[in-house]
């Protein structure tokens, strides 16, 4: 295919050759997780302010200290700020969707940011699952060439990247970053729509399952919003009503669809696989603010779980449900902590 | 060699209009590297005085394609770039012959961006690194680095009752460069632009990486008259304080005033010429610090045999 595959000797310079490779003018793509995005960090910001399409898998794992390597968000929380746009996959399948859709997405006229694509790390990144590839014609025709804007390389049209701006024009720069994402948000609708039509899988910014008439709501982000899924059906038997919402896209955060989609339940469990220390999990702090934007604020409660790759399983589920059923939860509360 | 009537004709890369300070080295030696080539060229540079004063957003003072990312990531960036260009090439998208050149001061080579530039050198991107070493970092006041050389002051090792200004030797980052055994790396300085460009031509022309060192003086952190920035560079060397010499495939070699000196051409000057004429070393004259004069001329003398003896294997 005439890719140049290079190894590099950090994150922090594998993001920093992205970078340059974007902007010369070719597409440009990398994989890190846990501590290497952490070393990225620096990098992140630059790509997104540059407006540079580059996409990026991170398996989703913990960071350092303890030194743990499994899976959690801290990683990809910590960079929600970056600018760049994330999408989390569930699955084997959704991780292969997602990458395809991602350069589709961070490559559009009005969007021109960098793509995340997270997976959970071992939970998926490592488990053997049965998938459906697409041929590679088909993928090929839907990601389509890589048509950059001002290229590097033009050595007879110069361009200057990365310049140093004063207080009079970052902040302009910084609003058309936001403008950006507010346009990823219909953007990543629109790609997966597409996307349908040469898969047959249908995806959107959230998955909502048997939600329908459910009075009580988890959400959840990744291979949890799986496990998920085996836990309302089995709660339904027993004659709970209770439903699962898996968010998909959480950078640009789809506010109205979650607002939408939780307006008037009896309770709701938001389930973070990160901690923002001093404060509670990132995923709740969105989702109440999008509940209270529409002024429903159905009643709320946050599970921080599985840090470090904590197991977390079908009764530990369970249990969130029939603490929001009971109103036995706190606020925040701390699922299989050992105390 | 090419005649300076023809360099006279080579288009300006780097123009007038930018905001660094009278009397910097820096635009001084940028110019004579970017004359060395009648190729295209791509510019990558470190944050820092370069970068900051030649990109004030929506100004440019670059003629041809720039980039910046971040401090430490020059060498990395550039990396990507001349990646790109491979694959480009390779598709037919991109038909110039393009050179690739960084620029990155002693802070952004020496320390923060070592392991970046080290990476880029091990995996034989085809670029110039040149480092612009005004021995501090200096667009941020002044402060040491490991470039800084024993006994100059600093707004980090300020020179005073207790320390004589920086205690420790600077690095010897060309050696550290040469020990990747890269196809060209040179130290120049530019007074001698005859020297400094022949470098330049040879470090572009190199199927590989290339790295230039060159000693870039800055009125501000070295103290001395803007008017008299080319007099330092050519104290620098003709003191031994900055010696010049080339690393071509394997072989070293001296050049310019350096080689007039080994070769009994002219006298290497005392090192007392170089430290009373900036401001960063006149504490030292005084007695007080006469231990740390000494321990400096023994290092100068150190390095200066190691080097002759380098020259001659």
């Amino acid at each position: 295919m005439g890719t140049e595959y290079v190894c590099s000797e950090s994150e922090h310079s594998s993001m920093s050759m992205c970078i340059g490779a974007s902007a010369a003018g070719a597409r440009a793509a990398t994989a890190t997780a846990s501590a290497g995005l952490a070393y990225m960090w620096e990098m992140l910001y630059i790509a997104a302010s540059m407006r540079l399409p580059v996409v990026m898998t991170v398996a989703n794992r913990a960071l350092s200290g303890p030194i743990n390597i499994h899976c959690d968000h801290s990683d990809a929380m910590g960079a929600r700020d970056s600018g760049w746009i994330q999408i989390y996959a569930e699955n084997v399948q959704e991780a292969y969707d997602n990458s395809i859709m991602s350069f589709r997405i961070a490559e559009d006229a009005g969007v021109k940011l960098p793509v995340m694509n997270c997976l959970d790390g071992f939970i998926v990144t490592h488990a053997i699952e049965s998938m459906e590839p697409l041929d590679d014609e088909v993928v090929k025709k839907f990601v389509g060439d890589f048509k950059p804007l001002h290229p590097l390389l033009d050595v007879k049209n110069p361009h200057s990247f990365g310049p140093f701006d004063m207080p009079e024009y970052y902040y302009e720069h910084k609003y058309n970053q936001q403008m950006a994402m507010k346009k990823a948000l219909e953007v990543v609708r629109q790609v997966s729509e597409e996307y349908a039509k040469i898969s047959g899988r249908k995806y959107d910014l959230l998955e909502c399952y048997r939600c329908e008439d459910a009075d009580y709501v988890a959400i959840s982000i990744g291979s949890t919003a799986g496990t998920m899924k085996q836990v309302v059906d089995d709660l339904r038997a027993e004659g709970h009503k209770v439903g699962s919402v898996k968010v998909r896209l959480f950078r640009p955060f789809p506010f109205q669809d979650i607002a939408k989609v939780l307006d008037g339940r009896k309770g709701v469990a938001v389930l973070d696989r990160a901690l923002s220390f001093g404060a509670a999990g990132p995923l709740f702090a969105d989702v109440r603010t999008a509940m209270f934007d529409n002024g429903s604020r159905s009643p709320a409660v946050n599970y921080i779980y599985g840090l470090g790759g904590r197991d977390v399983g079908v009764e530990d589920l369970k249990r969130v449900f029939l603490d929001l059923e009971n109103g036995t939860a706190e606020t925040v509360n701390y699922l299989g902590v050992k105390l | 060699m090419i005649s300076i009537k023809e360099m006279s004709e080579r288009p300006v890369r780097l123009t007038e209009g930018h905001r660094l300070c009278a009397g910097c080295a820096e635009p001084i030696v940028a110019k004579q590297v970017l004359l060395a080539t009648d190729k295209p060229v791509v510019v990558a540079n470190a944050t820092g005085c370069f970068e900051v004063s030649t990109s004030g957003f929506p100004q440019s003072a670059w003629e041809v394609p720039w980039i910046h990312t971040a401090f430490a990531t020059t060498a990395a960036t550039v990396s990507g770039v001349e990646s790109a260009y491979v694959a480009l090439k390779r598709k037919g998208r991109v038909s110039e012959d393009i050179r690739f050149v960084a620029f990155g001061g002693d802070g952004a080579t020496y320390d923060i961006g070592l392991q970046a530039l080290s990476g880029a050198i091990e995996r034989g991107h085809r670029f110039m690194y040149v480092c612009l070493n005004n021995e501090a970092y200096m667009n941020t006041g002044i402060q040491r680095s490991g470039a800084t050389q024993r006994g100059a002051s600093t707004t980090t090792c300020p020179s005073g009752t207790c320390i004589p200004g920086k205690k420790e030797l600077p690095k010897d980052l060309t050696k550290i460069i040469a020990a990747h055994k890269l196809p060209y790396a040179a130290q120049a300085s530019p007074h001698n632009w005859k020297d400094l460009i022949a470098k330049a031509a040879k470090g572009f022309e190199a199927n590989g990486p290339s790295f230039l060192n060159i000693i870039t003086p800055c009125p501000r952190g070295w103290r001395y008259e803007s008017a008299d920035t080319i007099t330092m560079a050519k104290l620098a060397v003709e003191t031994g304080m900055w010696p010049l010499y080339e690393y071509e495939n394997g072989k070293w070699s001296l050049t310019g005033e350096t080689k007039r000196i080994a070769e009994g051409k002219m006298e290497r000057r005392p090192l007392s010429d170089w430290l009373k004429a900036q401001g960063r070393f006149k504490h030292l004259l005084d007695p007080e610090w006469k231990d740390v004069v000494d321990d400096i001329q023994n290092s100068l003398d150190a390095s200066w045999d190691e080097l002759l003896r380098l020259t001659k294997l």
